[in-house]
């Protein structure tokens, strides 16, 4: 008698989620965002697997969803916190460095450096807002690697900036905390695990090929790490928090994969 | 064991072979849907035929049905090595014999009175989709993560030369299971002999 109503309260949901997806996917006029669910079984043939019922899909989306957070497993036992992504010359840098986000070059998000203040929250012993000046006071490098989108293209870009390591020791923060989840200018949010955020090429990046990050790229800060897919690398960030609890992502929440590690 | 003689296909190679199948189809359609996100060729795959809906969907199809054909394969492997089956059907390998099955089979002279016995053709094109499949295997890894097998992407030429041959590996495996079901449209009996055995 319990499971009936809870059944009816999740289909809700979905169609709660299906207006909302709808709706964001009208208003960008971008059709790969229209929920997974929706869309996972459009193939003629295999759509018999589903039978077409909204709770067939349901469970077949369930079963591709254990194997995805099954696969973060692999992915986190498969990580060399010590193994390094290859770097390149300067020649080998791709110019232009192709512009990537969730919306077009049109909405690129503009961040004024006055007021600009970077929260840092959660499992930290300093919780003050740092201001840009204060970043660029600590200890700088820069590194040439290949960003490889989730898409399949990759280019190499030169990004410069704080050891993110170094950061997250300078805040206090609880190196055993699971995660660490980002909060960007441009809406987006995602989060990544411990040891890649400890690991030596994740950066705290402000600047692109020498020059201070352009909007495009992420002004003021992009966390870049060659070990993982371009959607796991936040642009425009503005809040970092350090938590067990776990924080998503934009893509993420949608049926990309977690990890989503190279 | 007494009537395993009778038998053309022993249950782990019919086991092995359709649950294959499935995963290449599913592999392969889902793969379409990620090629066609960033196309490196002057085409894209017609969505039609492609399996996930969109990019994510594809990724979860392609990275559930990987384990698949991996663990599919190594038990398939695994059996037909121990059993000595991988000797015994498919070795020796002539070129002059296999020269000569190709011309008999384009005269459509190619016997196919013992279904057990694998002629040069099919003894070459199995032996090729085994290969094949490995190289789909290792070229999806360095994609997978190129950062973490460093070796294997080197051997490969990079990334970027991983993704090509990962696709052209899908294309010649695509090539032969049209050939293949082809092959099985022509002598039908082979289809009973993959689901009954014999």
């Amino acid at each position: 008698m319990i499971k009936k109503p809870f059944r009816q309260l999740a289909i809700d949901g979905d169609l709660v989620l299906k207006d909302a997806t709808k709706e964001i996917s009208r208003r960008l006029d971008q059709p790969t965002r229209r929920a997974f669910l929706q869309r996972s079984l459009s193939l003629g043939g295999l759509s018999l697997l589903s039978g077409c019922s909204l709770v067939d899909d349901s469970s077949v989306e369930n079963a591709l969803m254990t194997v995805s957070r099954f696969n973060d497993k692999v992915q986190a036992w498969l990580f060399d916190p010590n193994r390094l992504a290859p770097t390149y010359p300067d020649s080998m840098i791709t110019r232009p460095f192709p512009f990537n986000a969730y919306y077009g070059e049109d909405e690129i998000r503009h961040v004024e450096e006055e007021s600009y203040r970077l929260e840092v929250t959660g499992m930290v012993a300093d919780k003050h807002a740092w201001t840009l000046a204060e970043l660029r006071a600590m200890p700088q490098t820069d590194q040439i690697t290949r960003h490889i989108c989730v898409e399949g293209w990759s280019a190499i870009g030169k990004w410069g900036g704080v050891p993110f390591a170094s950061f997250l020791r300078r805040v206090g923060a609880d190196l055993s905390a699971q995660y660490v989840g980002f909060k960007c200018a441009d809406d987006y949010y995602t989060s990544i695990d411990m040891p890649t955020a400890l690991h030596p090429q994740t950066l705290l990046t402000l600047t692109y090929d020498s020059q201070p990050l352009p909007p495009r790229y992420g002004f003021p800060m992009k966390l870049r790490m060659p070990t993982k897919l371009g959607y796991k690398n936040p642009k425009h960030i503005q809040a970092i928090f350090v938590t067990n609890t776990y924080p998503g992502g934009y893509w993420e929440d949608q049926g990309y994969n977690w990890f989503g590690g190279s | 064991m007494a009537n395993d003689t009778d038998l053309i296909h022993p249950l782990w190679v019919r086991l092995t072979h359709w649950i294959n199948a499935l995963a290449i189809v599913v592999l392969a359609t889902s793969g379409w849907r990620i090629y066609d996100a960033s196309p490196f060729f002057a085409f894209a795959i017609p969505r039609e035929i492609t399996l996930g809906g969109w990019l994510g969907g594809a990724i979860q199809w392609h990275f559930a049905a990987m384990w698949v054909l991996v663990g599919n394969g190594l038990i398939y492997l695994a059996c037909n090595i121990v059993s000595g089956r991988l000797w015994r059907k498919f070795f020796p390998l002539s070129p002059r014999a296999f020269l000569a099955d190709v011309l008999a089979a384009v005269k459509g002279r190619l016997s196919h009175v013992d279904l057990s016995h694998y002629n040069m053709v099919q003894r070459a094109a199995y032996l090729f989709v085994m290969v094949d499949s490995v190289l789909l295997v290792l070229s999806g890894l360095v994609l997978w993560k190129s950062v973490q097998f460093p070796i294997l992407r080197e051997l490969l030429g990079g990334y970027e030369a991983a993704r090509r041959e990962h696709f052209l590996a899908m294309a010649a495996l695509v090539a032969f299971a049209a050939i293949h079901l082809l092959m099985v449209a022509l002598v039908p009996r082979t289809l009973l002999a993959m689901i009954r055995g014999r």
